[in-house]
């Protein structure tokens, strides 16, 4: 069997359709793929070749059955974030190097129903706290477009993965822009849905309030095929929106005809590369042709959002990572004199650098005396960011801007410099912090050759036309289409 | 000497009826093996959620209503951090800035009949912690996580009471109050109930609080008066002695009678509260609260009302019988059943009280049963029984576990125990000139005005008749026959 191992989520559902091509044998190509080039790239921190088999089968068994699962037998890769029951789910981190799942997260029993195979457990970021894939237990992971270059992070494996063909699609969890700067960063397109969209249950949770499962694709046309399978309301989950499920592909096909596209100038200002800023006019542009207007907005308060988020993910942070203890599961030091010094062994060596950073952070803004002054105030700014976006929907329905200031980077650039490295989100954050769903197309290069990446904030549960605007944009360039030479 | 003046307010730990816990499905039944009533969620493992049961929501509400508290329709699950292996996650989830319940209060009644109202800060839900195991593995501590994630209900009063007596009074009418609305189980000993005691101590007419320290858990009302008496002796003690008390939390040790610190201030945590965002604002809607108001029971203070209204019951006879939802079932089910509703007050306050109290049964458990009290009750106003002999009928009914239905009714037990009423005349007659034959004494006695002789002479024909003659007619016998000689 000779297989297009870039091909789509929807060439290769339609292939499986057609019996061109079983599930065992799209499995047996990846994987074959991934033992040739996941030694170089890293992607992966995981491969189990039998559970991998053994899902595939059971999906032809599906398909000979009678089941007509929408994505029965594709392949998909999911961030090592994401529990599955037997598999080893180490979040990039020592505290969980050996730490197997004992039940599966939503969204991926989600995706299991819909068909799709789990090829594998995808290098991130330790506690998807990073914007370059450094700080992993598991060792760096390789930008495939040029291997001295980062993927982006935390899902840096997720893109990376997708982008050298090493899984036609892939999970990834976006807390600050985990997923669409990494989808920038590999040329791909990434979405991170509405606040509840998706279920966070079973996904290891790094900041509870901003923390949302998305996927990773070549196509936004994949994207709402994933995404399909991936939403959902879950009883087990709070905050979980309990809504009608939706088919964020039924508005693919219409005609961007009086689209008005909010360009907030703030996202155009300085900080932005002048060649990152080129290559976006020239991609609305293209939005323009295809009957789309564009107005200039104001979103005054954006400017707090790398600040509110340095409060707000740290101080979750602090308290979600608090049963990492040694106790029931996870690393525990071998030798300790009593408990707390058990406490303090076990963290110290369970966690890296940036982690303790952030645990310390967090610890800080929530004591005593300070809660107020950090944590409350970044409350109230998120509340201002969100206002500042529900006056700008009054005039346009998707507001675009580059989706990070500046393109993949060589390793070693920023990670001396935390804070250098946090503005590399300052255009992602916000719509964590307001709970809205954004994306990142391809959209261009800049001078260097490297990905610029579209950037779309939509109103609260406007998937489908963020979708719809990225699939037109797709149908009319083929920025989306290129592959690295690997 | 300056007169000191006690100062306690109180803090409950009480565990919610629910059968799941409060963020998950598992078991909150007590006394299973060790980590078998644990899941996903209890033991915090990574990517696990919580989620609200609204059945302890319910609970706490209806335990605000109950004590006219403002509920608050929207109140805020809050994170408490701390490190402990008893706490999986890392943190408690509580309630902080904002309870679901605020304010309102309880009426406690003294031994001596006073009455006080005793006002209440909040009440807040949260989840109960596990238990660290010390004495099981050498050297190494085990944890038993079956209880946490139980729902509490903490509740917690002003600095209002004055005494120790006061305190008891107040935990067990709060004791009574909850079993009554059937929210906690009530059980002391398996930890349903645990109160935290704040004393401190203040020369009288000072306005300003002495510094308090807190006994935790206090598991029975015998402990909870012990361990008060001796923090406020002790107390009294280290300032009469020029000592400062400093702030800390402190441990009754039973055994020995005492309290002893287990950390003071300085040592005290910070707990980094905030708002748990895995957990959006507990909504209580108006159509929640409507319907849990429909479907509140009668109250202890409403129910007393009525008994002194409906049956003519003293206030303390009332008081004492409306004070718990068993023991006020069994006595309307007693009245209902035909028995007068004083003598039934009186038996279960006496008879059946101190049966019960021998045995360390509760009401609901009695093996003599509302009908059977009835019976016997009517069976006195009838003439079968006097007083008497109805107290020793009820006594071998008790100690022979009988039951009416086996003997088919009342009357075949008093002819099974021959505990009938003699009301001939003859057969009285008899009797009393028999003891009269032998009381030459006590007629000149009486003959010379002294009456008491006659009662000396109706106990012989009493006892005579093994207590089964009907009293009034051997009175009247007796009179009359004296009045003849």
């Amino acid at each position: 069997m000779s297989w297009n191992t870039f091909a789509t989520v929807a060439e290769t559902k339609r292939a499986l359709d057609e019996k061109k091509v079983s599930a065992v044998e799209l499995a047996e190509h990846y994987l074959a793929r991934a033992d040739v080039l996941n030694p170089t790239l890293n992607a992966y921190i995981t491969l189990d070749r039998e559970k991998t088999l053994a899902e595939a089968k059971l999906a032809d068994a599906r398909r000979t059955s009678g089941d007509t699962a929408p994505l029965l037998g594709v392949p998909i890769a999911h961030k090592d974030i994401y529990l599955i029951d037997g598999w080893r789910t180490t979040c990039g981190s020592r505290m969980l190097e050996n730490f197997v799942a004992p039940y599966t997260s939503t969204v991926v029993a989600n995706m299991a129903a819909a068909g799709m195979v789990t090829l594998g457990k995808l290098n991130m970021d330790e506690f998807a706290m990073g914007s370059s894939n450094e700080t992993s237990y598991f060792g760096t992971v390789k930008n495939p477009w040029d291997l001295s270059r980062v993927p982006g992070g935390s899902s840096g494996g997720s893109a990376a993965a997708v982008a050298a063909g090493l899984s036609p699609a892939s999970t990834g969890t976006d807390t600050g822009g985990s997923i669409r700067q990494p989808a920038m960063f590999c040329n791909l397109t990434g979405l991170k849905p509405t606040y509840g969209v998706c279920s966070r249950f079973g996904i290891i949770a790094f900041a509870s309030s901003l923390d949302q499962a998305g996927p990773f694709a070549q196509t936004a046309e994949d994207c709402a095929l994933l995404l399909n399978a991936m939403a959902g309301f879950d009883p087990h989950d709070a905050t979980s929106l309990d809504r009608p499920r939706e088919d964020y592909s039924r508005d693919l096909a219409r005609p961007l005809a009086g689209l008005r596209i909010g360009l907030p100038k703030e996202f155009f200002g300085e900080g932005v590369a002048p060649d990152i800023a080129k290559a976006v006019e020239a991609a609305l542009d293209v939005y323009r042709k295809l009957g789309a207007t564009t107005v200039e907005i104001s979103l005054p308060n954006v400017k707090y959002s790398v600040p509110a988020y340095y409060v707000v993910a740290p101080a979750e942070a602090s308290s979600n990572l608090s049963r990492y203890d040694g106790v029931r599961f996870g690393h525990r030091a071998e030798q300790y004199d009593d408990l707390l010094d058990m406490y303090k062994k076990s963290r110290a060596e369970g966690f890296g650098a940036e982690v303790k950073r952030r645990i310390l952070i967090g610890t800080y803004v929530l004591s005593h005396g300070y809660y107020d002054a950090y944590y409350l105030q970044a409350g109230k700014l998120r509340r201002l960011i969100a206002e500042d976006f529900k006056r700008a929907y009054e005039v346009c329905d998707l507001v675009m801007g580059p989706t990070a200031p500046e393109s993949a980077f060589q390793f070693g650039a920023k990670s001396d410099d935390p804070v250098k490295m946090y503005l590399n989100d300052i255009f992602t954050i916000c719509a964590n912090l307001t709970g809205q769903p954004a994306m990142s197309h391809p959209c261009g290069t800049d001078d260097n050759g490297q990905h610029v990446g579209m950037h779309v904030i939509g109103n609260y549960l406007d998937e489908a036309r963020m979708l719809n605007a990225a699939h037109q944009f797709q149908l009319a360039t083929d920025w989306h289409k290129r592959h690295p030479s690997i | 000497m300056a007169q000191w003046e006690i100062v306690i307010g109180l803090e409950t730990h009480v565990q919610l009826t629910t059968a799941s816990k409060i963020f998950c499905g598992c078991s909150t039944a007590f006394g299973a093996a060790p980590n078998t009533q644990v899941g996903v969620v209890g033991l915090a493992m990574p990517g696990a959620l919580p989620v609200m049961n609204r059945g302890a929501v319910e609970r706490a509400v209806k335990f605000g209503l109950a004590i006219g508290a403002k509920i608050n329709q929207r109140s805020i699950m809050a994170r408490k951090n701390y490190f402990y292996p008893d706490l999986p996650k890392g943190y408690q989830i509580s309630q902080f800035e904002t309870p679901i319940v605020q304010g309102g209060g309880l009426t406690i009644t003294l031994e001596d009949g006073t009455t006080k109202f005793i006002e209440l800060t909040r009440a807040h839900l949260e989840e109960d912690a596990g238990k660290s195991v010390h004495d099981l593995f050498d050297g190494q501590s085990g944890v038993d996580l079956n209880r946490a994630g139980t729902p509490l209900l903490e509740i917690v009063t002003e600095p209002v009471m004055r005494s120790g007596k006061e305190a008891i009074a107040y935990a067990k009418t709060l004791h009574n109050l909850v079993r009554y609305l059937d929210i906690c189980d009530g059980n002391m000993q398996e930890g349903s109930f645990r109160c935290d005691v704040n004393v401190s101590v203040r020369p009288v007419g000072q306005k300003e609080f002495g510094t308090r320290r807190e006994i935790k858990n206090l598991n029975s009302f015998k402990f909870m008066q012990q361990a008060i008496d001796y923090e406020v002796r002790w107390q009294i003690e280290q300032i009469e002695d020029g000592k400062k008390i400093v702030q800390a939390t402190v441990l009754f040790n039973p055994d020995t009678g005492e309290t002893r610190a287990m950390r003071t201030k300085e040592d005290a945590m910070d707990y980094r509260y905030f708002p748990d965002p895995d957990l959006p604002p507990l909504v209580v809607s108006d159509a929640d609260l409507a319907r849990i108001k429909a479907a509140m029971p009668e109250l202890p203070e409403a129910k007393c009302v009525r008994f002194v209204a409906q049956y003519g019951l003293s206030q303390y006879d009332a008081t004492l019988l409306s004070q718990d939802g068993a023991t006020a079932a069994y006595y309307e089910a007693a009245v209902k059943a035909g028995a007068d509703a004083k003598l039934a007050a009186n038996w279960m306050l006496g008879d059946l009280a101190a049966a019960l109290n021998r045995e360390d049964k509760a009401i609901e458990d009695s093996p003599f049963p509302p009908s059977q009290l009835a019976a016997l009750i009517v069976s006195i106003s009838n003439g079968s029984l006097n007083s008497k002999t109805a107290r020793v009928l009820f006594e071998k009914m008790w100690s022979d576990r009988l039951q009416i239905i086996a003997v088919a009714g009342i009357e075949a037990a008093i002819d099974k125990y021959g505990l009938r009423q003699i009301s001939d005349s003859g057969a009285i007659e008899k009797i009393v000139d028999e003891v009269l034959a032998k009381s030459a004494a006590q007629i000149a006695d009486f003959k010379a005005g002294k009456e008491k002789a006659l009662m000396s002479i109706v106990g012989q024909v009493m006892k005579a008749s093994q207590g089964k003659a009907n009293p009034a007619q051997v009175n009247d016998i007796i009179r009359k026959k004296l009045a003849g000689i």
